[in-house]
């Protein structure tokens, strides 16, 4: 699957498509030395590696603000390596990795020896996202300023809420020297208690532990008043709840800094899917129901909701086959997003473009990434799409480490069949290009 | 009549027993009767009949509980089986082995059947997908606990000698009561009219769904009923913040022979035991001719006899051998 080639590549005959810039169009692209040469009728001189992209779309490769590779300290769940192989078979190209790591990625240290392993070993581009306080402890602020020196793209104590209204109005005051946002995993968790699954009549019949609502919602609206007082930049992970919607579209219009993602299970779940799936369902926040679940396609579809991230949250099988409570939150998600995502086009809530636009472009501006662009120039990190191919999810295997997802089995529709970081090949399904 | 009503093709609810929620009127009246005819055995001078002579049932109970415990046990020797107790402070529970790992373990040392009590919501079914041995849910979490609710059918059947158009009243903590769940589907499924009657703190979200009415005010909830069921109410309750004292919860929800007044005539008071007394129930014993605490007791071995006959008894010519029915449980 994993082909080394050099930065340069000319593929043939194919659609190519960038929401960002407009273009659209059908021909050759023409990479050099890892950049777009240039696009359309164009030809190949000299012997570079031809591929041929016939039935194909070629667009921005995939921006992914939010996973969890693990490394340093899980390597049993995931590492940098097979993340990224996982990543490059979900086609993406960019992927933002949070900090809760063992160690926490809450040192320059930490952060440098992510950058390097994932040079050595990543096939897609990664980018740490730093600890808002030591240890995610909540009581004391990492230093920000070698963070971002480092590398660190933004803050997050995720998994957790920032501690305190005070930690997250220091946070945001802080971070605005650097111009990075903090990311808040919104959720009150003296509200959630001992919560394993989303309050409701689900959970009243399985006799489950609920987290209502009211448990996210609390926490965005904190956030938002602090935010107002606070300035910086705010980013709401995981939005799973209509009311967190409605305050978050609310405080857009009003011009407040705040930005927000969800994730493919909320628009594609409910809470009746812990029936079936168990411990595979079990995320945070939870799955709710179908009420908040058509809120988040309204929030996608009106640009509430800005992107749509994977929460890529790998967990080996010894671990999620537990008991239910007792097993931990979180799903894989990298290599499910797209087709889960696509079946929002094929439903018509979104166009394809406005799609790839919430998958590529619009994350990589909010975290001033310079990716998702199909620009003469640029990085050539892209994706090939066959829309019209059916596959099942997790057949034969997953290329995670592991294997904690609800959508094993599913049949979905739109496949990436090959994708390519700086013009080299890092996933080709079956060969699709070169064999 | 158990002959008929268990089919070749093996236990007429599954091979294993672990929620009560889908069982038809059919199959749950099907289990009241064979737990009628052995019924019987419990009042011959030899307390057994030989049709699970051979078969090993496991008691695996990571929570404590004498009655449910010492219930299968008996109800597992009166029909002959090996019992063994596995209770995780003395196993390897305690040197970190998962839930998993110590049913597959049970499994290979022979059981054909295991019981398993468990704090956990859907442990027991997450272990029958696992397993190959008849998993039986002795309570979990606060999921299900069937026999109780099978054994509640019972009694009710045997005191009042009806379940449909009865109105029962469920008293107490909802949100985290096993045994009201696995209630309230049987007892709808059956014909009665069900009310909960608990503080909103104790009543699930998302309890619109569910064919009952729900009542915060005692006096009310019971107006009428024939039936009231108490809960236990677990002292730790308070600690979370559900109710402010247990004394407070005593003076609203707490039984006496004065708030009974408001109930039917002759009502049938039941609890699942253990029982609090000055909490759920108070001191007084004016009640105790309407009290059904102990049958349900005793009427819980036959039930679980019922249960475990069921499912691993099988239709051989050796197991339904010396089965007793109505007709000819007494003899021997």
């Amino acid at each position: 699957m994993k082909k080394q080639r050099e930065g340069t590549l000319f593929v043939k005959n194919v659609q190519f498509f960038d929401p960002a810039e407009g273009i659209s169009g059908f021909g050759n692209v023409l990479i050099k030395d890892g950049r777009v040469a240039s696009m359309g009728e164009v030809t190949a001189s000299g012997a570079v590696q031809e591929v041929n992209g016939e039935g194909l779309l070629l667009c921005p490769g995939f921006v992914d603000l939010h996973a969890h590779f693990r490394e340093p300290g899980f390597e049993y769940k995931e590492t940098i390596a097979t993340g990224s192989l996982a990543a490059a078979a979900g086609g993406f190209t960019t992927v933002c990795v949070m900090a809760n790591t063992d160690p926490v990625n809450d040192s320059a240290d930490v952060t440098r020896a992510i950058l390097e392993r994932a040079q050595d070993v990543s096939l897609a581009r990664v980018y740490p996202i730093g600890a808002v306080t030591r240890g995610l402890l909540g009581e004391q602020m990492t230093e920000m300023g070698r963070l971002s020196d480092a590398g660190c793209i933004a803050f997050s104590d995720d998994g957790k809420p920032v501690s305190t209204s005070r930690m997250l109005r220091r946070a945001l005051e802080y971070s605005r020297l650097f111009n990075r946002p903090i990311i808040d995993h919104c959720e009150d968790l003296n509200l959630s208690d001992k919560g394993v699954m989303n309050e409701g009549s689900v959970s009243a019949e399985l006799g489950l532990a609920g987290i209502p609502n009211a448990s996210e919602e609390v926490c965005v609206a904190r956030d938002l008043s602090v935010l107002e007082v606070a300035g910086g930049r705010l980013h709401v992970a995981h939005l799973s709840t209509a009311g967190a919607v409605r305050m978050i579209r609310e405080a857009k219009k009003r011009h407040l800094p705040v930005t927000a993602e969800t994730c493919p299970h909320y628009f594609a779940l409910t809470d009746e899917a812990v029936r079936c799936h168990g411990t595979h369902a079990k995320m945070n926040p939870p799955l709710r129901n179908e009420e908040d679940r058509l809120a988040i396609i309204e929030g996608l579809k009106d640009g509430t909701i800005d992107v749509i991230a994977t929460d890529h949250a790998p967990h080996a099988s010894h671990e999620k086959e537990q008991e239910f409570d007792r097993a931990p939150f979180g799903i894989i998600g990298l290599e499910t997003a797209f087709s889960l995502s696509f079946d929002l086009v094929r439903e018509g809530h979104l166009t394809l473009s406005e799609l790839i636009y919430r998958l590529s472009t619009r994350p990589a501006t909010l975290f001033g990434l310079p990716r998702g662009r199909l620009i003469p120039g640029g990085e050539a990190d892209f994706v090939l799409l066959d829309l019209s191919h059916g596959w099942e999810a997790g057949t034969p295997g997953y290329c995670s480490k592991s294997r904690n997802s609800p959508f094993t089995g599913r049949r979905m529709w739109g496949r990436v069949m090959a994708t390519i970081v700086g013009g080299r090949i890092v996933y080709d399904k079956e060969g699709v290009l070169c064999g | 009549m158990i002959h008929d009503f268990l089919p070749t093709g093996g236990p007429p609810f599954g091979p294993h027993l672990l929620s009560v929620s889908s069982m038809s009127p059919e199959v749950l009246t099907g289990i009241l009767d064979t737990a009628e005819s052995f019924l019987e055995v419990g009042h011959q001078s030899v307390k057994k009949v030989p049709v699970l002579r051979g078969k090993t049932l496991v008691n695996l109970f990571y929570e404590s509980s004498t009655r449910t415990r010492s219930s299968f046990e008996i109800a597992a020797k009166r029909l002959s089986a090996d019992v063994i107790n596995v209770t995780p402070s003395q196993s390897s529970v305690t040197k970190g082995e998962s839930l998993i790992d110590t049913v597959r373990t049970i499994e290979a040392l022979g059981a054909d059947g295991v019981v398993i009590r468990h704090p956990s919501s859907g442990a027991p079914a997450f272990v029958a997908d696992r397993v190959r041995c008849h998993v039986i849910n002795g309570g979990d979490g606060c999921h299900q606990h069937p026999t109780q609710a099978l054994l509640d059918l019972f009694t009710i059947r045997k005191r009042k000698g009806r379940i449909k158009g009865l109105t029962v009243a469920i008293v107490g903590d909802i949100l985290h009561s096993r045994v009201a769940r696995s209630n309230i589907s049987t007892l709808t499924r059956m014909g009665a009219q069900v009310r909960l009657v608990a503080p909103p703190t104790l009543i699930p979200a998302g309890i619109s769904s569910w064919p009952v009415t729900v009542f915060h005010r005692l006096e009310e909830g019971i107006a009428g009923c024939d039936v009231v069921m108490a809960l236990r109410l677990q002292l730790e309750r308070a600690a979370g913040g559900f109710i402010p004292s247990l004394s407070e919860y005593a003076r609203l929800y707490g039984l006496n022979a004065r708030i009974l007044e408001k109930a039917a005539s002759d009502p049938l008071v039941m609890h699942p035991g253990p029982v609090n007394r000055g909490v759920e129930i108070s001191e007084e014993e004016c009640f105790v001719k309407s009290s059904a605490i102990l049958s349900q007791v005793e009427y819980g071995v036959s039930v679980r006899m019922a249960v475990l006959y069921l499912l691993m008894g099988g239709r051989s010519e050796e197991s339904s051998m010396g089965v007793p029915s109505s007709e000819t449980g007494g003899k021997e």
